[in-house]
């Protein structure tokens, strides 16, 4: 039997041509058109409604059909192997202000990140700080398809979630060094974000906790019928909460307009996810629930955006809810700036020099490069402002004051705000 | 033997002398989350008795709630008490309640360690400890240690125990030393508070590192001339006060330290012990309590070196139950 819940938009093969729109089995003939868009009635969604519903979604992905059974789909394979998917982005039909705009969002990311492990190296940042370098492409390309209405949640290493839908950097410096000008006021740290304003709804470390925050967020936006959707990023780690299966069921059952989003680096914390899981793949959890997910390479910030597009386009539809697993690798190690080198079965130096070339920056610079769009002169200017504004961010926030003693106090109960 | 040593030697003589003990929990293979409590463990016995773990709390704690049933002694390790409420039905409602809801029949012998990690900024979520909370559930034995022998004894003590421990140690104390002892299996049903110090001014009475606090603060309070007592806890569930209140009785005088908060919490627990069985007459001052502020725990460098009780908080007190001036500013606690 095919497995109907995965997609994935990469074929599976080494050195394989990403985002080809090569269909792996033709589509069926309820593929297209107004039966496969309907969305069927009351709650239950039969199989031939799913098949048809993604192959609506189908367009330049293939079906994953052969190796799926019962059990769920197969491993990652190339998507998971650093040899593979080295090659610059391919931008075809990309303009070159998006793809500047994207390039930029990544770029920023990165330096931020690189000057928040600076800050906890020389000791100004205490508090714990999970840096997302080498994951940039995710949260670009996701947000690619948001706006400050829809309602995005983030764990433990959310820096880059929360610039990603234009959080403030300032906000940022001073958050994680507990300044009083911080996004949370100083109260929280690196671990716990909040821009509302741009609909960055919040992050927390406690692993998997906001995944049915966001479901419950996709609930009130259906109640208000706007549009809005939600997103709950979490990474392969969380998939090992039973949270996650109680909250892909329900948004499911009660098609909420929800993205999950699960960030898998192929790693929580110390542990291989092959010492925690029979798959390496998470994707199988949405198949299980009736879930259509992507499986995408997470480093390639355009087959993420054209993956989110397409399920957030579904849930803002009215036709529930999505799952995007992408596969990337994170070049720190858990924790702070240190790499982690020997942790877990795999992480070593090699296999960190091989995701370097996985570089989700460089392959979309390359690409936009040899098109014309920009020089490498252009890219370092890129990378030199954002260092400058991380530095000068950093600068006003380690300037910045403290929150007053009181506040240990004020904010313990809520109160409306304003 | 420091404190962290003596936990690491309680497992060492456990996985040894019994087959049927074995430990499972999040981050058993790696040498951040337990410090130094475990170092190695999974090399010496194995990996099939000292398990790390997917990151699913629930499941590892029923786990061994079940094959505690089914006669084995599993030890489940939560490295971070914060974490472990994603556990708290296996808990609260299976491990603590199975023997009275099977008419005694059933003998769920888990040991759940819980580790207090708090401190470096890490903010609300963790930091907490929630030793009082869980003190409130009966059929669950909960266990302080605050000596490096006791966290090696009552370790042993909790898995030999045929009931559900929750066993909880506390990172800010892994370096104490302790003077080295041969290692005893306690009953954990004959162990209750203990005098760590005779004095005759005041009683100090804390757990885990509370009592850590009141160690150091009857120290302070010695060179100023006043003998404080200090009782340790040890045990918070199931709670025997008879030695806080011999102690009350004796000094006139009660100072209850909780690194915990302050509502409901187990400081209070202690005052109204002695309220009920220590006669008014004998009461020199009103009982005081030092917890933690009932907020949660800031990441603000500032916040939170005002958030932590310290030394000086308690030597404060006590020399507020005697009439005195707070003493010139002390040192900052650890
Ligand atoms: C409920 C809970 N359990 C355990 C932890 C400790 N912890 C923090 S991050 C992490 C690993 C999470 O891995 P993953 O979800 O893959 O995210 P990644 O760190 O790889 O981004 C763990 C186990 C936690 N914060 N919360
Ligand atoms: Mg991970």
């Amino acid at each position: 039997m095919a497995n109907p819940g995965i997609w994935r938009n990469e074929p599976a093969a080494p050195r394989a041509e990403p985002e080809t729109g090569r269909p792996a089995r033709a589509p069926g003939n309820a593929a297209r058109g107004a039966v496969a868009m309907d969305p069927p009635a009351g709650n239950t969604l039969g199989i031939h409604d799913l098949l048809a519903r993604l192959d609506s979604l189908a367009e330049e992905n293939y079906f994953d059909g052969p190796t799926a059974d019962a059990t769920g789909p197969a491993r990652l394979g190339a998507l998971a192997d650093p040899r593979c998917y080295r090659d610059p982005l391919n931008i075809a039909g990309w303009g070159a202000n998006g793809l500047r705009a994207m390039l930029g969002g990544m770029i920023a990311i990165r330096e931020t990140e690189i000057a928040l492990g600076r800050l906890v190296e020389s000791g100004d940042v205490v508090c714990p700080v999970h840096l997302a370098v080498g994951q940039e492409a995710i949260p670009v390309g996701v947000s690619h398809n948001l706006d400050a209405s829809d309602r995005v949640f983030g764990g433990h290493r959310s820096h880059g979630h929360y610039l990603a839908q234009g959080g403030d950097l300032d906000q940022l410096f001073a958050e994680v060094l507990g300044k009083d000008a911080g996004c949370s006021r100083g109260m929280g740290g690196s671990m716990h974000l909040f821009a509302p304003e741009t609909g960055f709804w919040g992050s927390v470390p406690i692993v998997g906790a906001t995944i049915p925050v966001a479901v419950g967020a996709a609930l009130a936006a259906k109640m208000d019928g706007k549009g809005a959707v939600a997103v709950a990023y979490f990474g392969d780690g969380a998939a090992e909460e039973g949270v996650l299966h109680e909250a892909l069921n329900m948004a499911s059952t009660m098609k909420l307009p929800v993205l999950f989003v699960c960030e898998n680096n192929l790693y929580a914390s110390h542990m291989d996810i092959a010492q925690r899981q029979p798959h390496d793949s998470t994707a199988r959890f949405a198949h299980a629930h009736a879930v259509p997910a992507m499986v995408v390479d997470g480093n390639d910030a355009l087959a993420v955006a054209r993956a989110a597009g397409r399920l957030i386009g579904e849930s803002r539809a009215g036709r529930g809810p999505g799952y995007l697993e992408a596969v990337s690798y994170r070049w720190y190690g858990h924790v702070g700036p240190d790499e982690n080198i020997d942790v877990g079965l795999r992480r070593s130096a090699e296999e960190l020099a091989a995701w370097k070339q996985r570089d989700p920056v460089m392959r979309l610079g390359a690409a936009m490069t040899a098109r014309g769009d920009l020089t490498d002169a252009d890219i370092d200017s890129m990378r030199a402002d954002a260092a400058a504004r991380a530095a000068q961010a950093a600068e006003r926030a380690l300037a910045a004051p403290y929150p007053e003693a009181r506040a240990l106090f004020d904010y313990v109960f809520a109160r409306r705000a304003g | 033997m420091n404190y962290a040593r003596g936990i690491r030697d309680g497992f060492q003589y456990l996985l040894k002398t019994y087959p049927e003990v074995f430990a499972i929990g999040q981050g058993l293979w790696s040498p951040w989350y337990v410090g130094a409590s475990m170092t190695d463990l999974d090399k010496e016995f194995g990996t099939d008795r000292v398990i790390d773990t997917p990151v699913s709390e629930l499941a590892t704690t029923g786990a061994a709630v079940g094959a505690s049933l089914c006669g084995y002694r599993p030890i489940v390790i939560h490295p971070r008490m914060d974490f472990m409420i994603l556990a708290a039905d296996q808990i609260v409602n299976q491990a603590a309640k199975w023997s009275h809801m099977m008419g005694g029949r059933a003998s769920p012998a888990v040991t759940v360690r819980a580790i207090i990690n708090r401190g470096g900024e890490q903010g609300a979520q963790h930091s907490q400890a929630l030793h009082s909370w869980y003190a409130h559930i009966p059929g669950l034995r909960v266990v302080t240690p605050a000596t490096a022998s006791d966290a090696r004894d009552l370790l042993i003590a909790s898995v030999l125990c045929d009931a559900p421990v929750l066993y909880i140690d506390n990172r800010w104390l892994y370096e104490c030393e302790s003077p080295d002892s041969p290692v005893v299996e306690l009953k954990l049903e004959e162990e209750g508070p203990r005098v760590l110090r005779d004095g005759s001014d005041v009683t100090l009475v804390g757990s885990g590192y509370a009592t850590w606090l009141c160690l150091q603060a009857a120290e302070v309070l010695a060179a100023d001339g006043i003998d404080a007592e200090v009782v340790d806890l040890r045990v918070l569930n199931p709670f025997e006060p008879g030695a806080v209140i011999r102690s009350v009785r004796h000094t006139g005088r009660l100072v209850a330290v909780d690194d915990g908060w302050q509502t409901c919490g187990m400081a209070g627990e202690i005052i109204a012990a002695v309220a009920e069985a220590v006669e008014p007459a004998c009461l020199k001052s009103r009982p005081a309590r030092i917890t933690l502020p009932d907020a949660p725990a800031p990441t603000s460098k500032t916040l939170e070196a005002a958030y932590y009780p310290t030394v000086e908080d308690v030597v404060n007190a006590a020399l507020a139950q005697l009439g005195r001036a707070p003493a010139p500013k002390l040192a900052k606690a650890s």
